[in-house]
This record gives structure tokens, C-alpha cells and sequence, in this order.
């Protein structure tokens, strides 16, 4: 069970009331693109044993969609910030280096 | 057939055992949706002027006011007068980006009081609902059991709940707040 801090409405909330919506930061493939793009945009996915980067939905809450970074083997999570960003804030990405400092993730 | 007026889906008063607990599904109530920047004086004023009540705080509720996400805010009023809020609303904020719709008739308008209501509560909404936690004016819209609902603890009382779901889900939160109701089912930690 993950405990999620809703950056939009700053709940405190248990994941039950959130809703994931996938790898975040992925970069759209349009009109354009060539077949090997468009298809490995719509269908391929990283599925990392450790961090992950993720669109996240307080779907029970507020509804705001936000960008969550967490370790996919242990549940940590490292922070989450705005949706309307393409790449995690530097202080997310801290976290993550410390949390690899001290041997939490690969 | 009048389309204007709809009709409670359900009515109904429900006495359990436990601790006086009362349930009960509330009359009609006008409900008006606003959507704006909440932090913007001339939305606060346009709705200290529509229902008499200053901008509720993040996760609060006033008499007429609820705070519903950081940009919407469900407006409450007597049913029959919501068209009157909307007008009000769109008046004064014809110059401020907003939307303001009347959902009067999307959701059911629950009742739950007694020693013993945060209890149920919290058997199915995962919000911590401690006395001193949870307290008169405080507001989470969450779930509960497996529906979107919303609930504050109303001033009227010393343990009056207020609760909101979807007309649609009402029969079900119904069944599930009478069953977790019942006398001896209280776990008695809160
Ligand atoms: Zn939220």
C-alpha cells in the first residue's frame, strides 16, 4: 500500500484513493513519424525494477492529475510534482540520488 | 410532466441500535458547480454574494460552500433557488474565466448522526476521521466503501456527517452505511 501527498490538494492519501495512469514523460509520436516510432509510442513501456516515473490521478480526490517518481521494488517514493512538466524537478531527482547513495535503489 | 422539479430518488430514515445512530436520506437541495481560481477576490465576493459564504478553506466546508478540488467548488442553496445562483454567478464573473453549472439533481444528499458516526465512516472511507482530526467544517472527498463520495462534519451537532455520492451510487451507499450501522459492529476506536 503506497501513501501518496497529493501535490495539488495536499492530501495525505492512501492509494486506494488515487488512480495510476501509467510511464510518465512520454513523448508524442504524431503525423509524421515513422511506423517503428508511432508504435513503440503507443505500445512500449519501460518496466524497471527500481525507479520509475509515473502519471498518477487523485481520482477519489481532487482529480488532478500529478507526476509521481517511485522505486517499483521497494514502494518508496521519491516525490511527486506538477503534471505540466516533461522532465522531474531537480529536487525529485536528489531524492532519487540519495536514495541510491545509500543503497534503497539500483 | 414537469421536467423542471426532480424528485429525491429515495427517501428514507434509518434508527440503528448503535450508540443513537440516525441515517437519513436529506430533501432536495440546490447544488451549483463553480469552477473558477479560488484565490481571486471578485470570485470570493461573487460567492459571498450568490450564497452568503466567505471562500471556504482546502478541504472545508461552510453552511453553503464546499471545497471540491483547488479550482471548484460545490455551491449549496434552498432547492428551487438554484437557477437564481447560477444567474448571480455568471453576472458578476461575466468578465472572470469560471463555469458555473447547476447540478442540483446529480447527487444524493446523505445524513449520518451519532456518537458512533465517524466510525462508520471510517470503516469505509480511508480519511482519518479521530476526533480532533476530523473536526466541525472539515470536508474530504474521497471514497467510500467503492464509491466517489464527499463528506463534511456539519456545526448542527456534536457528530452530524454530511455526505454526497451520485444519485446513481445512492441506493448502494445507502445499503452500505445502514448495514455498517448495525448495533455490535463497531470496532470502538475512534
Ligand atoms: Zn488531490
Amino acid at each position: 500500500m503506497l501513501l501518496i501527498d497529493c501535490p495539488c490538494c495536499g492530501v495525505s492519501g492512501e492509494e486506494t484513493e488515487f488512480a495510476a495512469g501509467g510511464e510518465a514523460h512520454l513523448k508524442r509520436e504524431g503525423p509524421g513519424s515513422s511506423d517503428d516510432a508511432f508504435t513503440a509510442y503507443l505500445f512500449e513501456r519501460k518496466n524497471p525494477r527500481g525507479v520509475h516515473f509515473e502519471r498518477w490521478r487523485h481520482a477519489f480526490g481532487c482529480g488532478k492529475w500529478f507526476h509521481m517518481a517511485r522505486s517499483t521494488a521497494t514502494l518508496e517514493v521519491f516525490g511527486v510534482y506538477a503534471a505540466d512538466v516533461l522532465a522531474p524537478p531537480q529536487s525529485v531527482l536528489d531524492r532519487i540520488e540519495e536514495a541510491r547513495s545509500e543503497g534503497r535503489v539500483k | 410532466m414537469d421536467m423542471t422539479l426532480a424528485r429525491p430518488l429515495m427517501e428514507g430514515t434509518a434508527d440503528s441500535g448503535a450508540g443513537g445512530l440516525k441515517l437519513s436520506v436529506q430533501p432536495l437541495r440546490g447544488m451549483v458547480t463553480l469552477r473558477a481560481d479560488l484565490s481571486d477576490a471578485t470570485v470570493a465576493k461573487a460567492v459571498k454574494d450568490a450564497v452568503g459564504s466567505d471562500m471556504p478553506g482546502v478541504r472545508k466546508a461552510t453552511d453553503t460552500a464546499l471545497w471540491m478540488s483547488p479550482d471548484e467548488l460545490l455551491l449549496l442553496c434552498p432547492y428551487g433557488e438554484q437557477a437564481d445562483v447560477v444567474g448571480k454567478l455568471t453576472d458578476a464573473l461575466a468578465d472572470t474565466h469560471h463555469l458555473a453549472v447547476d447540478v442540483s439533481d446529480a447527487r444524493t444528499l446523505f445524513r449520518l448522526e451519532g456518537d458512533t458516526a465517524r466510525e462508520v465512516l471510517a470503516k469505509g472511507a480511508p480519511v482519518d476521521l479521530a476526533r480532533g482530526q476530523f473536526t466541525v467544517g472539515d470536508l474530504r472527498r474521497t471514497r467510500i466503501s467503492h464509491v466517489a463520495a464527499a463528506f463534511w462534519q456539519s456545526g448542527e451537532g456534536p457528530d452530524v456527517f454530511e455526505i454526497i455520492c451520485f444519485r446513481s451510487y445512492a441506493r448502494y451507499l445507502w445499503d452500505w452505511l445502514e448495514e455498517s450501522s448495525r448495533e455490535g459492529s463497531m470496532p470502538g476506536v475512534l
